[in-house]
């Protein structure tokens, strides 16, 4: 099974304040996320974020909880559609305030409904971790051949 | 190119077992990390985890960082299974997004 959810975190020499506004203003979200925002960001509304390469996004934030936790959901592999069930992730920041400043945290969950598990199989055979089944089997009966090595 | 057999069979002996698979999704979830700090996430002593990641190192799998008195884990993206590569490049996403936002924040104000 591929990982449900994946987390990173940053440390940020910034109050939570300054650091919420650089994470929900429009203008912000333009420069370090989207290369346009069309909408505002506020709870319960769609807006649009747009990638010259990938195509435009319907971004619903969930919730705004200023300055401490903001989320969205987004269909990240559908340009376009509503994000719902099955077809989104849900992307959640928490802002921690520390000694000297704030520390950033994103998870995005979901992941398991937007990859099909069947690509855990298909593989080219010679990279990737785990290839056909019929590979792990050669394998096996390899090993089972022959006196181990170590 | 084919890659070898010897080293095909390094990553399937290095996949198959069902804890090192925990490893390396544990690393692709939460980023760069030490042995102690997955252990401390699974049923497992920290030793047990240093050698599933001296397997995984041999195999490729994963790339060693010194830092200071601690040895840092990551996953080589290369190496993984096509939907793994995929969250290896949301992570990434995530990690320019997060520096942006920091340097954005830490910005003197005009």
């Amino acid at each position: 099974m591929i990982p449900e959810r994946i987390e990173r975190e940053i440390v940020i020499e910034a109050s939570p304040e300054r650091v919420w506004a650089v994470l929900t203003e429009p203008e912000h979200v333009g420069v370090w996320f989207a290369e346009s925002v069309q909408g505002d960001l506020r709870p319960g509304t769609t807006s649009v974020l747009s990638w010259e390469e990938h195509g435009s996004f319907n971004i619903q934030v969930e919730k705004a909880e200023p300055p401490r936790y903001f989320s969205f959901r987004w269909a990240a592999r559908s340009p376009g559609v509503d994000p719902g069930e099955g077809n989104s992730t849900l992307v959640e920041f928490r802002l921690i305030p520390e000694a000297d400043g704030t520390r950033l945290h994103v998870v995005e969950s979901g992941f398991r409904d937007l990859y099909d598990e069947q690509a855990e199989y298909v593989s080219d055979n010679t990279q990737g971790w785990v290839g056909a089944l019929d590979s792990l089997q050669q394998y096996v009966a390899k090993t089972a051949e022959a006196p181990t090595r170590r | 190119m084919t890659a070898g057999v010897e080293e095909q069979d390094e990553l399937w002996a290095a996949i198959v077992e069902p804890a090192r698979r925990r490893v390396l999704d544990l690393l692709l979830a939460h980023g760069e990390a030490t042995a102690t700090m997955l252990a401390a996430e699974l049923p497992i002593s920290r030793q047990a985890v240093v050698k599933h990641l001296a397997v995984l190192d041999r195999a490729g799998l994963v790339t060693a960082r010194k830092q200071g008195r601690e040895v840092r884990y990551a996953v080589r993206p290369e190496r993984l299974d096509e939907a793994r590569r995929r969250l290896a490049e949301v992570a990434a996403g995530w990690e320019a997004s997060l520096a942006t936002i920091k340097r954005l924040a830490e910005a003197p104000r005009k």
